[in-house]
């Protein structure tokens, strides 16, 4: 490990050789491939604090679960049949992201657009089957001013659908850069890093599945 | 037609307080002012892209110090009139409902955008020197922290002339902050203030930790750092564990005030309890994350003046690391009168005490460090000095609050007040100026002059204890903070009148400062050498101020104190190990740095617009604002060019030039 940041540490400070005075996107040397190696490791450390962004929102809806004030419950009115379609659509979207990586090691630029779009429409699917949800639960009278309970409820999930949401316009500027510069070190750390994301918000929906649809709800 | 605008402004602009008003005149003179001044020396150019677009360290670490010392003023002037209202009983100076809001202000701006930004700049300036790096990690990023700090403090102090200030306290307990509670937009003002400079706080944070641990010199092994970048890397991974909980707790709180949600109300089911919870995760450890780095400042500085190296080294580390651990045990000390009942409250005095453990080693070794040292003590080290039985004294009224049942009877009265003084003014503030006096002349190339510093210190420190000493009495004869007025009766009048005379001299203390630094840039005289305190870490290796690239050559570090120990070969005639020898006569290379950007301008710019739509609840302006923030974020997304190589021939003038000033 010492070994490992001690060339990080040399190869940054010293560009490489020759004279290239403007520096252009996706050429290979080693002053770039650092700043992609900094961007991947500061970008595990942002995944931290989303940790325990969705930690507190987790600790928060734990404590409010039973703070109904009289109102609708959770078991009430969320319709679990459409949760679980959309948590198998989003596994599945983590696993097509995998392919993606895949063929972006295997140095094929149609296999990992492809991939990615695939899972950017399961991501979007997933997006409208939350959407519908949140749209039936207002119908039948459950608002984020309902109670405390929906309150946590609709915070929690959303700020999860809004990262997901994130993610989607995200993906889209990165199919659009990856259709114009194909595979280099640049965007294959692009590409590397919404990956981390996207798996990260599969993880954090299963506990969200977990807590607040299976031991809430059933 | 005109009645709607004058209804309109009556409810946007404060008015009716002569005070404000004269504000809001003065800010609007001095906009003019500003304007005119740029327009016609023709800077507006220069403005832009030497600074505004700058992503240099050096210059984001200057603009930070610029700002946190006007925001110094103005909290400072907050507490003035704070202790003006409490020099006499019953004295109608402030209102009750200003009285509030100047509170709530000093606490928000002294800790959020005066302590904070003084406390990134110093990191900005100092850290990428002390490691032998060219920039932080990711300056781009480092810029938009700076911008949005920028643009979250602006937003918050616009409060002050447009639509009111918060008043339900520094850290707005529900439900006072709740709509019901204060149903002003003071309230919203404070959240997206500081929502929007906390996040540019996580994204240093973030940096930080990756310069530290990803970019440090050739040979610097973690236990060779320099003991600033140790705190340094302890506070920025405080940072990154505890403003995510502020995150989440102001947006919660917003959601409260907006879209109606119970998180924290009385009715519906909500749980005000969970706010103070929540808001003191975050609180305390963001107090540790300001006097960690100061830590790292008074051991920097006790090294350097007693010329020895820094006594036990290692305990240090130690120290720093097991203090941002243990800062995130403590948070429910904080109320210890909530009733979380005595198993709660045991486990939170105990971890309390705890920390006092750590930082007792630090205070021991510093004293260690100057043990048999050659000391000398310019301005820097008299603030050291002052600063440790400050801080001692601070520390032990500490412990006395820990004590849990006894805490029942200290609890948010000026007993806590004057303890919590001592240790963020004897610790942070005294840090920082110890740490800004030591540092300026690598910022800027001169020296701040020695004997108005004195006078100034002199002030602070005598200031200091005429006004604080007297609040711990003040405490224990029942007078409780945030309390407007007073009866005569209650007998507290003489120690009042005695702690507002030391807050005045405090305020003439920063009157020398401001002095002091007027006449050292209208005497300018430049430092010879880039090493003006004779001084011990790869910073003081390189010319003052330091280049733009900052090192020509990578140096290779192989000690602790890397660069005392090099003047010791060769004051002793000894020779340098081949390596280093050999890396230092290398022929030069091109640099490897990185453009400008106006992108963290302008998206913050953004940020501030939909914050001010949030606040005023006008979705018209809200969506603009969030375009503008993704559209930003987009741009940079799609821009390839972010960098560019310093030819070598541009360092071989720049170094010439820097030299030749010897």
């Amino acid at each position: 490990m010492a070994q490992k940041k001690h060339k990080v540490a040399v190869a940054h400070g010293s560009p490489a050789a020759g004279g290239h005075h403007e520096h252009h996107g996706g050429h290979h040397d080693h002053g770039h491939h650092d700043q992609e190696e900094l961007k991947t490791f500061g970008f595990w450390l942002f995944l931290i604090t989303d940790v325990i962004l969705f930690g507190t929102l987790f600790a928060t809806f734990a404590v409010l679960r039973l703070n109904v004030a009289g109102g609708p419950t959770g078991g009430d009115l969320i319709e679990l049949p459409g949760i679980i379609a959309s948590t198998f659509i989003l596994l599945t979207s983590s696993f097509t992201s995998g392919l993606a990586l895949l063929s972006m090691n295997k140095g094929n630029k149609n296999g990992l657009i492809g991939w990615l779009i695939v899972t950017a429409l399961l991501g979007a699917s997933f997006i409208y089957l939350e959407a519908t949800e949140f749209i039936h639960l207002v119908n039948e009278g459950a608002n984020i001013g309902t109670s405390a309970y929906w309150s946590a409820f609709f915070t929690l999930v959303g700020t999860h659908g809004l990262h997901v949401s994130v993610g989607l316009v995200w993906m889209i500027a990165l199919i659009i850069q990856l259709s114009k510069r194909g595979i280099t070190p640049v965007t294959k750390r692009k590409v590397n890093i919404i990956s981390l994301y996207w798996h990260f918000l599969d993880v954090v929906w299963i506990f969200v599945f977990t807590i607040v649809y299976l031991m809430g709800v059933m | 037609m005109w009645d709607k605008i004058k209804e309109f402004s009556s409810e946007f602009f404060v008015t009716g307080d002569p005070l404000i008003l004269g504000a809001q005149v003065s800010i609007g003179l001095t906009l003019v002012a500003v304007v005119l001044v740029l327009t016609y020396f023709k800077k507006w150019r220069w403005l832009w892209s030497e600074w505004l677009t700058s992503v240099d360290h050096k210059r984001i670490g200057i603009m930070y110090i610029i700002c946190s010392i006007l925001m110094l003023f103005r909290g400072g002037v907050d507490a003035l009139l704070m202790r003006t209202q409490l020099a006499a009983p019953e004295l109608e100076f402030l209102t009750a409902e200003h009285y509030n809001q100047i509170f709530t202000t000093h606490g928000v701006i002294m800790i959020l955008f005066m302590a904070m930004p003084l406390m990134f700049g110093l990191f900005n300036i100092v850290v990428p020197l002390q490691i032998g790096a060219r920039d932080v990690a990711f300056p781009f990023l480092n810029s938009l922290s700076f911008w949005m700090f920028f643009f979250g403090a602006m937003l918050f102090n616009l409060s002050f002339v447009i639509g009111g200030s918060p008043d339900a306290g520094w850290l707005a307990y529900p439900p006072l902050s709740e709509l019901s509670g204060s149903p002003g937009v003071g309230q919203d003002f404070y959240i997206w203030g500081i929502q929007i400079s906390g996040m540019g706080s996580l994204a240093t944070g973030i940096n930080f930790i990756v310069t530290i641990l990803k970019m440090r010199a050739p040979g610097m092994k973690l236990m060779k750092m320099p003991m600033f970048t140790w705190s340094v890397l302890s506070s920025s991974l405080t940072i990154i564990l505890a403003f995510p909980i502020l995150t989440v707790t102001l947006f919660l709180l917003f959601l409260d005030r907006y879209a109606g949600a119970h998180f924290f109300t009385l009715d519906g089911g909500g749980n005000p309890m969970m706010y103070i919870n929540l808001i003191w995760m975050w609180g305390h450890p963001e107090v540790y994350i300001v006097v960690l780095p100061a830590f790292g400042i008074f051991s920097e500085i006790v090294s350097t003046f007693s010329k020895k190296r820094l006594f036990g080294y290692s305990s240090m580390v130690y120290a720093l690391m097991s203090i941002s651990i243990v800062s995130f045990f403590t948070w429910a000390h904080h109320f210890f009168t909530m009733g979380s009942g005595a198993n709660v409250n045991a486990f939170f005095a105990v971890s309390t005490m705890i920390i006092a453990i750590p930082t007792g080693v630090k205070v021991f070794n510093w004293l260690f460090t100057m043990f048999r040292g050659k000391l000398s003590f310019p301005t820097p080290m008299m603030w050291t000095i002052a600063f440790i039985p400050c801080f001692v004294i601070g520390g032990m009224t500490g412990v006395m609050l820990s004590v849990a049942p006894a805490d029942f009877q200290y609890h948010n009265s000026y007993f806590l007040i004057a303890h919590f003084h001592q240790t963020l003014i004897g610790g942070v503030v005294f840090g920082f100026f110890a740490g800004l006096y030591y540092w300026w002349p690598k910022m800027f190339g001169f020296k701040l002059h020695e004997g108005l510093g004195k006078w100034a210190f002199w002030f602070w420190n005598i200031g200091f204890y005429v006004c604080f000493m007297p609040q711990y009495a003040l405490g224990f004869m029942g007078m409780t903070r945030r309390f407007n007025e007073y009866n005569f009766d209650m007998g507290w009048q003489p120690l009042n009148v005695v702690s507002t005379v030391g807050a005045f001299l405090m305020g003439i203390a920063f009157l020398f400062q401001v002095w002091q630094i007027a006449h050292s840039i209208r005497f300018y005289k430049k430092e010879p050498t880039g090493d003006t305190w004779n001084g011990r870490s790869l910073e003081w290796s390189i010319p003052s101020p330091a280049p733009m690239y900052n090192f020509a050559r990578t140096p290779i570090v192989t000690s602790r104190d890397d660069w005392w120990e090099k003047k010791e070969r060769r004051r002793k005639g000894e020779p340098e190990l081949p390596h280093v020898a050999k890396a230092e006569q290398a022929p030069l290379e091109p640099i490897h740095m990185p453009r400008n950007s106006g992108v963290p301008f302008v998206m913050s710019f953004f940020w501030f617009i939909a914050g001010f739509g949030f606040v005023w609840d006008w979705t018209w302006m809200v969506i603009p604002g969030l375009i503008g923030v993704i559209v930003c974020m987009l741009v940079r997304s799609f821009t390839y060019n972010t960098d560019y190589y310093v030819p070598v021939d541009e360092i071989e003038r720049t170094e010439a030039a820097a030299r030749g000033a010897h």
